[in-house]
């Protein structure tokens, strides 16, 4: 991959340096989701309390249906907890105080729009970019969309309609719609959970490349344990269903690490302890 | 090609097929003029008084257009205020089925009681039939759009009116389209309407003329143009849907491989 035309490194003109230096990007404070009231009353999420700081990289792994994307909704503001505290960037949730890019587990790619158009549509919406959209339209943007689409291998796509590309083509415009606009918090929910083995630990390097060199703190859920060991520096296991966080470890290994370590012995070693753990809570 | 090609070409055939079965029907069966008159004789009619004709064409598309365009407006912008909140669909869903419910003959003598006969109770129909397709159908196209699809805006801290833009908007288009190939029709059949019951100017009104002077041929052409005419109007907004609304149909036309 050539780093040296990346174009997530963004001149300074852009960027409001007010958002990065901040030390805790996402803390979530007895954070807990219930849905429904009364003798239906479900919770999704038990008060749960986590913390990342700008820059790191967690990866939420556990059993089905135990909350992991419940907690990303919360960051990403489209629930509210039920009791608890969830700050962004230091503040409410709801305020935005980072600038988020999110990745779904369905690409959800807007179907009448192009893959570019697709990848352009935070630009269109998250300020600063918002204000220069219709002047920039066909110039700088389009280079950027491009460029970055060339990045993770979709080049000569961009003006494919969505229902012309495979799943794993998708994914991929998936993360790319993630991070046209720099996002200081990359909220990613199983992006490559459909994927085939070899594509997903293609799509895992690119994310990695793409991590190293902006790094915006990323909160991942997984259930791919490698997924998690490979790419992140903080694992947290969560127990089944009404979740909470159990196990919260770093992966000391040092970034950028390379797709055949997840055969060597150490990092399976790992990957078997997570495994145990959450057989465990899945009880 | 070949495949569309064919299809078309039978649907050729079955309408000249039916017109030539009417004629031979006609002549074998020897049915009166004055009952069911021959193409041949409706045709020669038509070629005849088409330039009596031609002004009450211009009419009636008039009045339907009008009545169309206002429709579509009060259609959108009530379908947009009744789709966007869940509350208000399931609040005005009731009022509304219970107005389109009302056969639109019945509104006609009202509309003559406060315009007069002439082309504003024409308009007046043609509008209001065709305002509750639309409504139902953009309605129906925001309330179902995909949580999913509004949830990458809203992450994006996108406003409600951004969403409603790009999102809601957009994916509302093919119900729009659907609607409005239903509306034209409507409307038009609207127009006729009150031109038969209050106007001394349309196609209704041709016809219900000649029937009074039994002109059955007249008669007969007057059905010949309209059912042109609406061929024409529906094909019109048939092919600007497929134009606009391709992704919905995966429609090769529009789709750049």
């Amino acid at each position: 991959m050539d780093m040296k035309n990346n174009i997530i490194a963004e001149p300074d003109a852009v960027r409001k340096p007010t958002t990065l230096p901040r030390r805790s990007a996402v803390d979530l404070q007895a954070a807990s989701v219930v849905f429904g009231s009364g003798e239906k009353a479900v919770t999704a999420l038990s008060p749960t309390t986590l913390r990342l700081d700008a820059g790191d990289f967690v990866a939420l792994v556990g059993p089905s249906g135990c909350g992991k994307s419940t907690i990303l909704r919360l960051v990403s503001n489209l629930i509210a907890p039920s009791s608890g505290v969830v700050l962004v960037g230091g503040r409410e949730a709801k305020v935005k105080a980072l600038r988020i890019g999110m990745a779904f587990q369905n690409p959800t790619m807007l179907p009448w729009l192009t893959i570019e158009q697709n990848v352009m549509m935070p630009l269109k919406i998250v300020p600063p970019f918002k204000h220069s959209f219709r002047q920039d339209r066909k110039g700088a943007f389009r280079d950027r969309v491009h460029a970055l689409l060339a990045q993770v291998g979709l080049a000569g796509f961009a003006n494919h309609f969505p229902w012309q590309l495979s799943g794993g083509m998708l994914q991929r415009s998936n993360l790319c719609r993630a991070l046209i606009h720099e996002p200081d918090l990359l909220l990613l929910d199983e992006p490559f959970g459909a994927l085939d083995q070899f594509t997903r630990e293609e799509l895992w390097q690119i994310l990695q490349d793409l991590y190293l060199d902006r790094k915006p703190t990323v909160l991942l859920v997984t259930h791919d344990l490698r997924e998690a060991g490979f790419l992140a520096k903080r694992i947290c296991v969560m127990s089944a269903r009404p979740g909470r966080i159990i196990s919260d470890e770093a992966v000391n290994i040092p970034q950028p690490r390379d797709i055949g370590m997840i055969y060597s012995p150490e990092f399976v070693e790992m990957t078997q302890g997570l495994r145990e753990l959450i057989a465990q809570v899945r009880k | 090609m070949t495949e569309a090609r064919r299809i078309k070409f039978m649907s050729f055939s079955l309408i000249f097929g039916f017109f030539l079965m009417w004629e031979v029907l006609c002549i074998v069966l020897n049915v009166s003029d004055l009952v069911l008159p021959r193409p041949t004789e409706i045709i020669a009619t038509l070629w005849v008084k088409f330039p009596i004709l031609w002004p009450h064409i211009l009419q009636t598309l008039y009045s339907t257009l009008i009545g169309f365009v206002l429709g579509v407006g009060i259609g959108v912008t009530l379908g947009v205020l009744v789709g966007t909140s869940r509350v208000a669909y399931a609040v005005a869903y009731p009022l509304l089925v219970g107005f389109s419910s009302i056969p639109k003959v019945a509104v006609v003598p009202i509309f003559v009681l406060w315009f007069g006969s002439g082309t504003t109770p024409a308009i007046l129909t043609a509008m209001v039939i065709c305002v509750f397709p639309i409504v139902v159908n953009i309605a129906t196209g925001l309330a179902t759009t995909e949580p999913d699809l509004e949830d990458v805006l809203k992450t994006l801290g996108a406003s409600k009116s951004e969403i409603l833009w790009n999102v809601g908007l957009p994916r509302t288009m093919p119900y729009f389209f659907a609607s409005l190939k239903v509306a034209i029709t409507l409307s038009f059949v609207g127009a006729v309407l009150s031109e038969t019951v209050a106007s001394n100017r349309g196609i209704g009104n041709v016809m219900m003329t000649a029937s009074s002077n039994f002109q059955v041929s007249l008669v007969f052409a007057g059905l010949i143009i309209l059912a042109v005419l609406g061929v024409v109007l529906y094909s019109f907004f048939s092919f600007l849907e497929r134009r606009v609304t391709g992704w919905a149909t995966r429609d090769t036309d529009i789709a750049i491989t």
